[in-house]
């Protein structure tokens, strides 16, 4: 049994006071995953060599008084960030041995501040999906009990700060994928507004709702990596030019007299009733800070999963037209022809979910069908989007509360071959990704299974300071992030 | 009535023209045509996951100075869409283009077809888009290999109005349009390199139909020539099917050039459903009035304007001044050889440029900027022309030794003694010897016969090495002979 791994605020202190070093760090990382990842499948590829590497050159760094808030951390990232050299597979048949001749902008941006990339974490393929099955190197298992999912789609990434096999990790959220993963295995996990991260070397699910974030273990982690992580970028033409703020700073504000919205429609029949209470404590604890709660109304939230489902696969189905055995990735065997090399490379190439979105978004794409869904979808996303202002700017609030998911951990196999109730999971965070906001999940207790369950903060279009604020003041006075699951070695 | 003049020809275009930026249109490599395969390429060319577009801002003022320049209207919110079909040559399996708001509309270019009136053509609109790489086949077996080179480059796909009546009309219309970029410095015009593409929409209707009738789009056309050669063709084959009771089906076909036809690529049925949406890596791009503005202030002056100012400021006729301004590399030519001469010389300048300049390159088959003789220097010989160094037929001997490359042409003059003898008392000299020495023929000619003089100053001149000046000679003869 080794030492816990501490939070990234705790490394990031003790590397700073030469109390440890960032190979003891890394080298207790691995050796965790060695250990827990057979059980778990949060990797698809663990670079010890890489990160032992980088390790020392960051204690050498820090031995010559330099480095950063990051310098020596060893991290997770997601697989669907390009890393230069390192395989990086979108957790697809199609790139299982895709190396990657660049580097994505978030992972170049960690890697300048000194972190330490272990390796890269299984997710559902290529983003799609919700439970993290869809991976084509098999599900991840959820750390408070096995036989759970984790979520998904950066359910990897999830599970592996959960589990203690990396200080933090980074994930990618286009309908919750970060936020839901993250209530599912107790964690924190952040999305920042859409274009405050850069794209650049995310391999693309739906380009106008993906974005990065960090997946830690509380908000002041979560502040520390978004630090690093946002800003403005010239190779990615959605990335804000505006400076971010001092995310540290925020954390220190107190909420005292704030006004927090309570949406009606998140909190109707679909919620689970151990979720329902569990977001109930949350909302005593805000009474008790000092907060307002405010009960508000988005009319439109009803249309956030059909309107998700016209315009993510529409996306998909262009961007995953790459993939089509010719310049990387997978290439059938003996083509006869053209038509043949596209229909088998993809037929192989990519999983049955991933397959159903392209061929989704193809269909309301087609000629005759795109005004009746994909015209009026962007159009529908757009109330969605004046939804929220609205009731922000009416209500005068500084953040928006919510449940993450419906309800905890479910059972792996059990929503794998009905994808309606698989999507349906992604109910309470879809909207956020549709107006571009920025949320963030934390955890808020544990149902009767012994399995987390988070919230959603929602803020105003890049006010992530006012979700960080909110979120530290209520971790500051709980404990539910502090848990750790029990059953594990 | 003969069967073709009971038909209507109607003709509309799609030119594409890429623009001549120094990197492509979404990343930084360099627009450059000719490297080995796949040499000119990064992530972004070859479409890798992950990679992201950014615009080329010259991309934009290229095609603003474009709209302009076809008179039309410069829309200020731009959009961006993807164009999908699965292509080797296609990396990304779209094509980002502009579809629903291309940035210019309601342009016009007006052409002066030969033996016809002058004639307003329509812009229908103009938008951007990216284009793809290229297919290769010749002399690989079982296999096609693709280059990437050309993808990320930049073009303006121009579409006309359907105005176009015959071919020579599009001729006319293709050469206007081709100088008219190449003038701007927007687009090289090389039709053979594919630098300036067109496709050609063809219909014929009965005369007074008002209704189009139904077209096909010809492909494959990488000369003006061949432009023509298939509407003339395409044209006949249509009025055949309908004369035989037959349908003209729409359906794209690809011009032949050694076949001299046109033959089915594929039908409409076959035609593409190209799923266009919004590109969502790249938000709108907002051009303000002031850049607008800014690049119509630093635009050159257009071929049609420079056409006027070159009949009033040079005196040229309306002939003379359209071959000098058919093309921008030639109107700068002109101009600096002027400058090199005097304005006064300019019609004598324009002259040395159209005839003896564009004769000898037609013959040796070379374009002008390939010329041996610089402007400058052939405005310097314009000058010792009129300033009687030399005359017009030594100067035609300057010329060429110019065109062999022997350069400045006063040193050509001084070094190989050809400098013009104006001298009255040496040309005298030589006129009282030459008259002495044919008395006979002074007789002839003082008895009527002065076609004489012609002879005395051609034996002048021969002794002279044709170096005399033939306006000192023709004075001094005759007041001799006549006197």
């Amino acid at each position: 049994m080794d030492a816990p791994i501490p939070t990234l605020a705790q490394a990031a202190q003790a590397l700073a006071a030469r109390e440890t070093s960032s190979v003891e760090l890394t080298r207790a990382c691995l050796s965790r995953i060695e250990r827990l990842d057979p059980t778990l499948n949060a990797f698809i590829t663990v670079d010890a060599e890489g990160a032992l590497r980088s390790a020392e050159q960051a204690d050498q760094a820090r031995s010559r008084g330099e480095g950063g808030a990051l310098t020596g951390i060893p991290l997770a990232i997601k697989d669907l960030f390009c890393t230069e050299g390192l395989r990086t597979t979108c957790a697809s048949r199609m790139l299982e041995r895709f190396v990657p001749p660049y580097e994505s902008t978030v992972t170049a941006r960690l890697r300048a501040a000194g972190a330490v990339i272990l390796g890269k974490t299984n997710m559902d393929e290529f983003a799609m999906g919700s439970s993290n099955e869809t991976s084509y190197f098999g599900p991840v298992r959820n750390p408070w009990d096995p036989a759970r999912t984790p979520g998904g789609s950066s359910g990897g990434s999830a599970a592996a700060v959960a589990a203690g096999l990396c200080v933090a990790a980074i994930g990618t959220d286009t309908g919750g994928s970060i936020r839901q993963p993250a209530a599912m295995t107790g964690i924190t996990g952040l999305k920042p507004t859409y274009g405050r991260v850069s794209r650049f070397g995310m391999i693309a699910f739906a380009s106008s709702l993906d974005q990065a974030g960090p997946m830690t273990r509380d908000l002041r982690d979560a502040a520390m990596l978004l630090q690093v992580m946002a800003g403005h970028d010239p190779l990615d033409s959605t990335s804000i030019t505006t400076p971010p703020p001092d995310y540290l700073a925020a954390l220190e504000r107190p909420v005292r007299d704030w006004r927090i919205g309570l949406p009606e429609e998140y909190f109707g029949a679909g919620l689970h009733p151990e979720v329902r209470a569990a977001i109930d404590g949350a909302i005593a604890l805000y009474r008790e800070l000092g907060a307002t709660i405010v009960p508000i109304s988005l009319p439109y939230t009803q249309h956030a999963i059909p309107t998700y489902y016209i315009i993510a696969p529409a996306e998909a189905s262009s961007n995953l037209a790459r993939y089509d055995g010719i310049r990387f990735g997978h290439r059938c065997d003996q083509p006869k022809d053209l038509k043949d090399l596209y229909a088998r490379t993809r037929a192989e190439g990519f999983g049955a979910e991933v397959k159903r979105r392209i061929m989704l978004g193809t269909y309301v794409l087609s000629s005759g069908y795109y005004d009746a869904y994909y015209r009026k979808a962007q159009r529908v996303r757009r109330l969605i989007a004046e939804d929220f202002a609205r009731a922000f700017r009416d209500h005068d609030l500084s953040v928006i509360l919510t449940p993450t998911a419906p309800e905890s951990a479910f059972p792996l196999d059990e929503k794998k071959e009905d994808p309606v109730s698989m999507y349906l999971s992604d109910i309470f965070t879809i909207n956020v990704n549709l107006a571009g906001l920025p949320a963030v999940s934390l955890p808020c207790g544990f149902d009767f299974h012994g399995m987390p369950i988070g919230f959603q903060l929602i803020g105003r279009p890049l006010d992530e300071a006012a979700i960080l604020t909110a979120g530290h003041a209520y971790q500051q006075a709980s404990d539910w992030h502090n848990a750790r699951p029990g059953n594990l070695p | 009535m003969s069967t073709e003049s009971r038909y209507e020809t109607v003709i509309g275009l799609e030119i594409h023209t890429q623009l001549a930026t120094r990197s492509k249109i979404f990343c930084g490599c360099p627009n450059r045509f000719g490297s080995p395969p796949n040499t000119q390429i990064c992530p972004v060319c070859a479409a890798f996951p992950g990679v992201l577009p950014v615009i080329n801002k010259a991309v934009l003022d290229m095609a603003i100075m474009t709209g302009l320049a076809l008179q039309g209207e410069i829309r200020t919110l731009n959009e961006f869409s993807r164009k999908n079909y699965f292509y080797p040559d296609l990396p990304a399996g779209y094509q980002i283009s502009q579809f629903e708001l291309p940035i210019v509309e309601h342009g016009f270019l007006m052409i002066e077809p030969e033996g016809g009136a002058r004639k307003r053509i329509g812009i229908t609109r103009a938008h951007m888009e990216v284009d793809a790489g290229k297919n290769l086949h010749e002399g690989i077996v079982g296999a096609s290999w693709v280059d990437l080179n050309r993808t990320g480059t930049p073009l303006l796909e121009i579409v006309t109005e359907p105005d176009l009546r015959s071919a020579a009309e599009t001729g006319a219309f293709l050469k206007k349009l081709r100088g008219l970029v190449r003038h701007l410095g927007v687009c090289d015009g090389n039709m053979e390199e594919g630098s300036f593409r067109c496709d050609a929409n063809v219909s014929v209707r009965r005369r007074g139909e008002t209704r189009l009738g139904t077209r096909a789009e010809i492909k494959n056309l990488n000369s003006i020539r061949n432009v023509m050669r298939a509407i003339d063709y395409e044209v006949e084959r249509q009025i055949d099917l309908i004369e035989a009771g037959e349908k003209v089906i729409q359906e794209t076909r690809l011009w032949d050039a050694n076949q001299n036809h046109t033959r089915t690529m594929r039908g409409k049925e076959e035609a593409h459903d190209y799923r266009y949406f919004p590109e969502p890596d790249l938000p709108p791009v907002v051009l303000t009035v002031e850049r607008i503005e800014a690049i119509r202030k630093r635009m050159p002056e257009l071929p049609d304007e420079k056409l006027i100012r070159f009949q009033k400021d040079y005196g040229l006729g309306e002939y003379d001044a359209g071959v000098l301004t058919a093309d921008r590399e030639m109107a700068d030519y002109f101009e600096a050889a002027v400058m090199a001469a005097r304005p006064a010389e300019a019609k004598s300048v324009a002259n040395w440029v159209t005839v003896e300049l564009l004769g000898r390159l037609n013959r040796e088959g070379m374009e002008l900027g390939q010329s041996p003789v610089v402007a400058e220097a052939l405005g310097k010989l314009t000058r010792m022309i009129h300033e009687g160094i030399i005359s017009g037929k030594i100067a035609k001997t300057v010329f060429g030794h110019m065109w062999d490359g022997a350069g400045d042409p006063a040193r050509i003059v001084e070094e190989k003694g050809l400098v013009q003898v104006s001298d009255q008392g040496a040309i005298e000299a030589e006129v009282d010897r030459i008259l002495a020495a044919h008395p006979d023929k002074i007789a002839q000619y003082r008895s009527g016969k002065v076609q004489l003089l012609g002879f005395f100053v051609g034996e002048i001149m021969k002794a002279m090495r044709g170096k005399a000046n033939p306006g000192v000679v023709n004075g001094l003869l005759k007041s001799k002979l006549d006197g």
